[in-house]
């Protein structure tokens, strides 16, 4: 829960000019470079954050469960160590000129764990049931998104299961249709809520589908064991199309919350990559073990979101004092310290086809930044005879609470008087919800690789914008970027956004979240260039330790 | 007596009842919802999860569904593990702070009578002091820096034990938890025997048999020992309860997957049914064990009637 | 539920000692002699050298906490960004070093110390209150209100607390005092079972029947008569129930539902050491060890006052 799960806005779809057809031919698989001694045990032990609240593909909910399903099951594609689309269960695939209908070519070698061959069936039958209303997936909106025929009428109980868009026209061609074209749709299936399951087990089994002794599975490895709150074992599965390709032999999940707890058994030997690394033990690290720690520039942005629907903090003065008074390359160097990037925008660095722009008060220097801090409260009619007091809502976490304190004390020195509200995570969501806050910590992750993942939150009707900011031109700025005929004019519309919401500071980015993570010098195929945090175990190997 | 413990277990039954449905009610009324997180989610999703579980209906409607399944002995679906249902939850985490749990507990009668016993015996030398001392650094050091500490030294330091996780009750895996939850308690076992000890060996019938000159182990053994044990049985009796259905702190810091941590997280996450499903346990569980110690009590020391 | 059972313990063995003492009171072994008693548990308890010592010792460490933040040039809230989990220095004035944040943890150790001192006071108060009022009134009425007050107590130890606490959190927001004077009010469970045990051995003393004789109500004689009897055992259970109530921040903060930054707790700033300890043994080390002899203290000076209150002893 320190991190928002992956979400993906609601608002609208940017039309994007991605290259249809076969993106690439790079298979996934381990690239193990010549020369290399494999150790002969290839077992892998995993740091998973949480437990997994379910590990069935279109119930998933969060990263924990999102990262063993993909290791358990393929959607039609799949993502390689960098992050770049490739083929998954589908070879290839067509779209047709109206960006609206796309016709996928199954594997020939396609099978499940149990033997049975992957049919386009299975992949009706998941994408149906990722809508099914009797399912109540949470993740049903992924299907809505792009606009799939009727998505939206079915999750209401407006529709038919069956009246979705997709179809099998054979055993191995499977189908989808549009009601808008949506060219960067092939991007959206590697996540899980797409991935195809297997009728006849679910049928059997019910709930109980996901059970080891029940689960079968089309991925590279299959599960042989889950103790909830403990461990969750992967198996190799043999009958997946690329087994040969694959090195590890076994991959194990444990669910540690604790930062602490888990840096304790990567340091006992019983964890060959953390989730996480605690910034109060990473200067530590960097001293003992500075090449076991790997940072990934991860997409996604650390904020504090003004609430504009309450006073003072509609006052746009009062909203920029606050952001420009927070001193982000201290709490980048001194707090978080794992190599977070100080934000000036809302869209982060690392997204891709996008260069967020320098905004002014970005290039200021923190001392012009206070001083104008301090003006813009004077005539905001804020002084030290009448002070600006306000709340800072966070919930709780290791990370929230020593930034909050930090911020705070940054505007005590521009005479602002700050209480600090730490609420359990529920609580905090509800009072987020009821708009009862005045300023929150906020964090949101960008679920594909595109900036209006990020820069569509603040558009007035998303259901995320919680600070209830809105403004006329940003929303259309929004909505013309999904038409625009260019990727010149689509940056322009981006960079717009970005300096509307530098001047209107809806919210104060402090900084571009990185996955930080230890991993052991034995694991290799390790990178630190897929952005969106998918580390897939068939593409690593352990060597001779 | 067998008509005290009948009724006794009579009046469990209404007493439990309640207890179901005061905890029912007060959990929806803590803010928040079990399927609230940080995406929000369009409404049309939410109504269908609520309907799913029937959390669109009236609550005595809810209420009405929840207790008719259970009367089945059916805990409901988890409402945060989807893939599970609370008997299955339970049927995997009871057994493991069960064991930890029973393991602890037998250490702590063999060792907190025995240093209890030392201690009263040396009553104001060294020997106690050390024991009273050691035992006080048990209750007053929270286990949240016990248990990290055996962590660091036992694990990391000295790499002679697992630093965490269950291995499905590997001995290795067991140590470490058992010691931590065992501390806790040895010290408080030890105090009280030391002061009943003290109190015994202080009596008349003991004078009396010092003054037969029966050997010293005689006397401890067979006259001192008994009625010295009374108040450690009746700590231990509600204590018992707390011991085997876990602890929230060891359990986080071992990595157990055991039934503290679903109690805490299971709050956390506004988990409706599996907080009430242990509560039902844990409830039934400490009415049990409250009356078995008023009945032992009452067969073991004459002088308390319990009937009346 | 480790630190609910971990106040048990407290609890309990306090108990013990406390069912000791009224059982010696019904029994008829302790005479009581109206102010001899009190002169005579004075003077014994004043000859407990650990008692006295502790009592010593907690004068010091409440001095220390209300006076002591004024011997450093730093604020409780004060960051200082040079010196980021800083080991202890005379030379750059952190007596005990400075936290993750830079802030001192000499001035932070004493507030702390401030606030669990009051949480465990305040806590301690409340239950010892609700639970002599419930328990000498069940005890005192006796008979089926009894039973029924007792069955509730059952219930109530049974309850879903973290659903309890959360709930207090909610309602009661930022307010640490607040939230404990609630937890205070949930707490005295076991308070309330001994006070009904040693009221139902008090019930058949003669001046309880004379009062009855008198005509005096109800009310009165629970609160005239049989509180003030009681008074022994509460100061000897409250003494323990302080000690009770720090942990039990502690654990509230672990939950991170503890006191709202930046004023912090022992409890707060033992879990926070607890987990760099092997980074900066000191963030744990300072506030551990205030933190344990403050309840070493209380302990002893309720084992001093049990010895004292019980003749038997002698």
């Amino acid at each position: 829960m320190k991190k928002p799960s992956k979400a993906l806005t609601l608002a609208g779809i940017p039309a994007l000019t991605l290259a249809a057809a076969i993106a690439a031919t790079t298979a996934s698989a381990a690239i193990v470079p010549a020369g290399i001694q494999l150790d002969n045990t290839q077992e892998l032990t995993r740091g998973n954050g949480a437990e997994p609240a379910s590990l069935d593909p279109q119930k998933v909910e969060g990263t924990p469960g999102s990262r063993v399903t993909r290791d358990m099951f393929e959607g039609l594609v799949t993502q390689d160590l960098e992050g770049n689309t490739i083929p998954g269960q589908a070879e290839s695939w067509t779209i047709s000129d109206n960006n609206k209908v796309f016709t996928f070519k199954i594997r020939e070698d396609a099978t499940w764990s149990n033997g049975d061959p992957v049919t386009a069936e299975d992949f009706v039958f998941g994408f149906q049931r990722a809508v099914d209303p009797a399912t109540a997936s949470n993740y049903a909106w992924f299907i809505e998104i792009p606009t799939i025929i009727n998505a939206s009428n079915i999750i209401g109980g407006k529709a038919p299961v069956d009246s979705l868009g997709v179809k099998a026209l054979d055993d191995k061609t499977f189908q989808v249709t549009l009601e808008k074209p949506v060219p960067y749709f092939i991007k959206m299936l590697a996540h899980q809520t797409t991935f195809p399951v297997p009728k006849k087990v679910v049928d059997k089994f019910g709930d109980e589908w996901t059970r080891a002794e029940n689960i079968v599975s089309n991925g590279a490895y299959v599960m042989e064991k889950w103790v909830v709150n403990e461990r969750i074992v992967l198996k190799r599965n043999k009958n997946y199309w690329n087994d040969k390709e694959t090195v590890i032999d076994q991959v194990t999940f444990l669910p540690i919350v604790s930062q602490t707890a888990e840096l304790n058994r990567y340091k006992s030997g019983e964890l060959d990559f953390t989730q996480e690394i605690s910034s109060k033990h990473f200067s530590s690290l960097q001293k003992d073990i500075p090449n076991e720690i790997r940072i990934t520039p991860q997409l996604g942005t650390y904020y504090y979101e003004f609430n504009t629907k309450v006073k003072p903090f509609d006052d746009v003065r009062v909203r920029k004092a606050l952001s420009y008074a927070i001193n982000r390359d201290a709490i980048t160097r001194s707090i978080t310290k794992r190599g977070e990037i100080p934000a000036y925008t809302f869209t982060p660095e690392a997204v891709a086809g996008f260069q967020p722009p320098k905004t002014d008060y970005g290039q200021l220097t923190q001392k012009e930044r206070n001083s104008k801090a301090k003006e813009l409260l004077e005539t905001a009619g804020y002084n030290k005879n009448n002070p600006l007091k306000l709340s800072l809502l966070y919930n709780t976490s290791e990370l929230h609470q020593p930034i909050a304190v930090a911020v705070s004390y940054m505007w005590k020195s521009i005479g602002v008087e700050t209480t600090l509200e730490n609420q359990e995570w529920k609580t905090f969501l509800d009072t987020k919800n009821e708009g009862k806050f005045e300023i929150s910590r906020s964090g949101w992750i960008g679920d594909y690789n595109e900036a209006s993942t990020m820069l569509d939150l603040k558009t007035t009707t998303h259901g995320n914008n919680d600070g209830k900011w809105s403004n006329k031109r940003y929303d259309e700025i929004m909505a013309a970027s999904r038409t625009a005929s260019t990727d010149a004019e689509r940056e322009a519309l981006y960079i717009e956004a970005e300096k509307i919401l530098a001047s209107e500071m809806p919210v104060a980015p402090v900084y571009q979240y990185v996955t930080g993570r230890l991993v052991k010098p034995w694991v290799g195929g390790y990178t630190t260039k897929n952005v969106e945090d998918n580390i897939y175990t068939r593409d690593l190997y352990i060597t001779k330790k | 007596m067998f008509i005290f413990a009948l009724k006794r277990f009579a009046v469990a039954i209404p007493t439990l009842f309640i207890l179901i449905v005061l905890s029912f009610f007060l959990m929806q009324v803590a803010p928040g919802s079990p399927f609230t997180g940080d995406f929000n989610m369009p409404p049309e999703i939410l109504a269908n999860l609520e309907a799913k579980y029937h959390l669109n209906e009236p609550l005595w409607k809810q209420f009405a569904y929840y207790f008719s399944d259970l009367l089945q002995g059916d805990l409901g679906p988890s409402f945060k593990y989807k893939d599970y249902t609370v008997n299955e939850l339970v049927a995997q985490s009871f057994p493991v702070s069960l064991t930890i749990g029973s393991i602890a507990f037998i250490i702590t009668v063999i060792m907190g009578v025995s240093l209890g016993t030392l201690a009263a015996l040396k009553q104001n030398t060294w020997v106690d002091y050390t024991v009273m001392t050691l035992s006080m650094v048990g209750v007053v050091l929270p286990s949240f820096v016990i248990a990290p500490m055996m962590v660091l030294l036992f694990a990391i330091i000295l790499p002679w034990l697992p630093a965490g996780g269950w291995n499905d009750g590997n001995w290795e895996n067991m140590v470490l938890p058992v010691a931590a939850m065992a501390i806790l308690y040895v010290a408080a076992v030890a105090r009280i025997m030391r002061s009943s000890m003290i109190e015994t060996m202080n009596s008349n019938f003991i004078r009396t048999a010092r003054a037969k000159g029966l050997p010293k182990h005689h006397i401890i053994l067979k006259h001192a020992l008994k009625p010295s044990l009374l108040p450690v049985v009746s700590y231990l009796g509600p204590a018992f309860v707390g011991i085997i259905t876990g602890s929230v702190v060891i359990e986080t810091v071992f990595g157990l997957p055991g039934i503290g941590q679903h109690f805490v997280n299971g709050a956390l996450n506004r988990d409706y049914s599996l907080v009430l499903g242990l509560t039902i346990i844990i409830g039934a569980l400490t009415i049990l064990f409250t009356a078995i110690v008023d009945i032992l009590y009452g067969l073991i020391d004459p002088k308390i009637r319990v009937g009346s | 539920m480790a630190v609910t059972s971990m106040n048990n313990m407290v609890k309990e063995d306090n108990q013990k000692a406390v069912e000791n003492f009224s059982e010696s009171l019904s029994s008829g072994e302790l005479e009581i002699e109206g102010r001899s008693l009190w002169a005579d548990a004075r003077r014994r308890f004043l000859n407990n050298k650990a008692a006295v010592a502790s009592m010593i010792i907690l004068g010091l460490v409440t001095l220390l906490i209300t006076f002591g933040p004024l011997l450093s040039g730093y604020s409780y809230d004060e960051i200082d960004w040079s010196y980021m989990g800083e080991s202890p220095s005379i030379e750059n004035g952190h007596f005990f070093g400075t936290d993750y944040l830079g802030r001192d943890l000499f001035v932070r150790t004493l507030e702390g110390g401030r606030i669990s001192f009051m949480v465990g006071a305040l806590g301690a108060l409340v239950a010892v209150l609700i639970g002599t009022v419930y328990g000498a009134t069940a005890g005192f009425l006796g008979g089926r209100t009894d039973n029924l007050m007792m069955r509730i107590l059952e219930i109530l130890q049974s309850f879903p607390f973290m659903f309890l606490v959360i709930l207090m959190v909610t309602f009661f927001g930022r307010s640490i005092l607040l939230i404990f004077i609630a937890i205070g009010a949930v707490s005295w469970l076991d308070m309330a079972r001994i006070v009904r045990g040693q009221t139902l051995s008090l019930k058949g003393k003669e001046f309880i029947e004379a009062a009855i004789v008198c005509g005096a109500t109800s009310k009165q004689i629970v609160f005239r008569h049989l509180i003030p009897n009681l008074l022994g055992i509460v100061v000897v259970y409250a003494s323990l129930l302080v000690p009770g109530m720090i942990l039990f921040e502690s654990f509230l903060s672990f939950l991170g539902l503890g006191v709202q930054e930046p004023m912090t707790s022992w409890g707060a700033l033992v879990n926070e050491g607890a987990q760099t300890m092997e980074v900066a043994i000191w963030q744990l080390a300072f506030p551990t060890s205030f933190l344990v002899i403050t309840l070493f203290c209380f302990n002893f000076i309720g084992d001093g006052l049990r010895d004292a209150l019980d003749p038997k002893d002698r």
